[in-house]
């Protein structure tokens, strides 16, 4: 008696939850189907995406200006624009792109694992990552430098660090982690690496460290976010090229995704995604970089 | 598996860092947790009330809860953790003298977590004792005190020793998660790294991790295998 109980019980538990997955799918299903007017060459991986209708793209959740996640669950943009520019060219609508959120530390395990498509991340190129993966663009050229508390005027740039009392932040795996080390007298005293940006924030409101540093967008965003708190020390010292990554070897998606980038230099839609997004911050439109073809 | 050979300083670093690490863990894991232990027996009920709130707090709030308010939360109160900057000490273990606060915080954390655990391991070998020894040593007048001293924990240490050396092997394998609170030379974030920055496959890198481990928790398994037998309770 008891054991039929229980599993009337079970089976209600279960069946209720099918029914809650179930419910999830349903908003996905609605809204425009992806365009069909633009045809590619068959076994090419513009004509799977095209024919699957979707695209799954990775980006920052957590980058103010460049990818961060809204209240509704959509992340908004510079790159979440680029991906948007990149899907149209894939005739794909904008609510069937699904975005995936890839700090610094996962962005060439997701794209070798295939758990993404392509990646527009503020990501730097560089020819470590080229061995895994490869690059489209680069679609703009961003530059390390320092975030420093708004009332410390002790660091002028990364020289700063040569006498080896101011601690610094940055995240794992990235370049300018990488870039920092060659300005630090000791690495085990002077440098801290988390896996998110907002953890180093924490750390220099509360005066752990006396730095951030990574590209200048990317502190832009937060300084946006912070008025009045934090301030630029210095000018960029390393030159980064942002690029979409993707699978390595995919040379035909990857000329596919460079001829659109530069498509979209040229008639307006690249200037038009930076006023909307990171130009209401810096209204300087950016130089359009020129397509690295290798 | 080449990835041993061509990275082994930085496994062997990673090791080295992590033990001093687990070893410090330890060593307050087991004063805080016998104090709380004592606390939660004593005869004086707000000591039993401070012991049984900070078992319950530090039982239940998951690792990483703790780890992040001790790296975020210590410094909002004004803290860096300066007071583990004990002068011998750092010569031992460099890392407790410099001035990011990261593993003092990230110490504390582990200790405040891991002497739940001794806490309950130790209550739980107190109460293995049987009640007649409490009752016979207040029949012959020791007090609180000298009962403990004397009779009832010379007995509870051998019931208490297993969930003791399981509570210090999850200690040392929860040590990884430090790694996310800047915490930098651990062993797992050392291989978690050969893996994303330097591209290193994965399965060999992780072998490596766990070898690390097990040189670290077979020993302790052996040594309190050796302490049971000689002092065990079933005999």
């Amino acid at each position: 008696m008891r054991m039929k109980r229980v599993a009337a019980l079970a089976a209600a538990a279960a069946l209720a939850l099918a029914v809650g997955a179930c419910g999830d799918n349903a908003d996905s299903d609605s809204g425009s189907s992806g365009t069909s007017d633009v045809t590619f060459e068959a076994g090419t991986t513009m004509e799977k995406l095209n024919k699957a209708g979707k695209i799954t793209v990775g980006t920052k959740f957590d980058q103010p200006l460049f990818g961060l996640k809204g209240l509704d669950g959509k992340p908004v943009g510079f790159d979440v624009e680029i991906a948007k520019i990149i899907a149209k060219g894939l005739g794909i609508s904008e609510d069937k792109i699904e975005f995936v959120e890839t700090p610094s530390t996962v962005r060439e395990q997701v794209i070798q694992d295939g758990k993404v498509d392509i990646v527009a991340a503020t990501y730097t190129i560089n020819d470590k990552r080229k061995q895994v993966i490869d690059f489209a663009g680069p679609y703009y050229l961003a530059g390390q430098t320092i975030l420093v508390k708004a009332s410390d005027s002790s660091i002028t740039g990364p020289d700063a660090f040569k006498d080896g009392t101011k601690k610094v932040c940055s995240v794992t795996n990235s370049t300018p982690a990488t870039n920092i080390k060659t300005y630090l007298k000791d690495e085990t005293t002077q440098l801290v690496l988390f896996d998110v940006y907002s953890k180093c924030l924490d750390a220099l409101k509360n005066d752990q460290v006396n730095a951030i540093t990574t590209d200048n967008v990317i502190l832009t965003g937060y300084m946006s976010t912070n008025e009045g708190l934090y301030k630029l020390a210095g000018t960029p010292f390393t030159e980064e090229p942002y690029g979409i990554g993707l699978k390595k070897g995919d040379d035909k998606f990857r000329e596919f995704v460079n001829k659109t980038l530069e498509a979209s230099f040229a008639d307006g839609s690249y200037a038009k995604a930076w006023a909307d997004t990171a130009g209401k911050y810096d209204t300087n439109a950016p130089k359009t970089p020129t397509i690295n073809r290798y | 598996m080449n990835v041993l050979v061509d990275h082994f300083d930085a496994f062997a670093g990673g090791l080295w860092n992590t033990f001093q690490y687990c070893v410090l863990a330890a060593i307050g894991a087991l004063i805080l947790g016998a104090v709380a232990a004592i606390f939660r027996i004593s005869p004086i009920p707000p000591l039993r009330w401070v012991g049984t709130a900070y078992v319950t707090v530090f039982r239940n709030v998951p690792l990483t809860i703790v780890l992040f308010f001790s790296a975020f939360g210590l410094p909002a109160l004004g803290s860096n953790a300066d007071f583990l900057r004990i002068p011998g000490l750092e010569k031992i273990v460099p890392r407790l003298g410099i001035d990011l606060p990261f593993f003092r915080f990230a110490l504390i954390g582990l200790v405040l977590y891991t002497g739940a655990f001794v806490c309950e391991a130790l209550r739980s070998g107190v109460n293995a004792v049987p009640a007649g020894q409490a009752e016979a040593a207040r029949a012959i007048g020791l007090t609180f005190t000298q009962n403990l001293r004397h009779v009832v924990l010379p007995q509870a240490w051998k019931a208490a020793i297993v969930p003791l050396g399981s509570v210090i092997i999850a200690m040392i394998k929860n040590s990884a998660i430090a790694a996310f609170f800047g915490v930098l030379g651990e062993l797992t974030y050392r291989g978690y790294n050969l893996i994303i920055e330097d591209n290193e496959p994965a399965i060999p890198t992780f072998i490596g991790i766990t070898i690390g481990f097990l040189i670290m928790t077979i020993p302790l398994s052996l040594l309190l295998d050796r302490v049971e037998r000689q002092r065990a309770v079933t005999r």
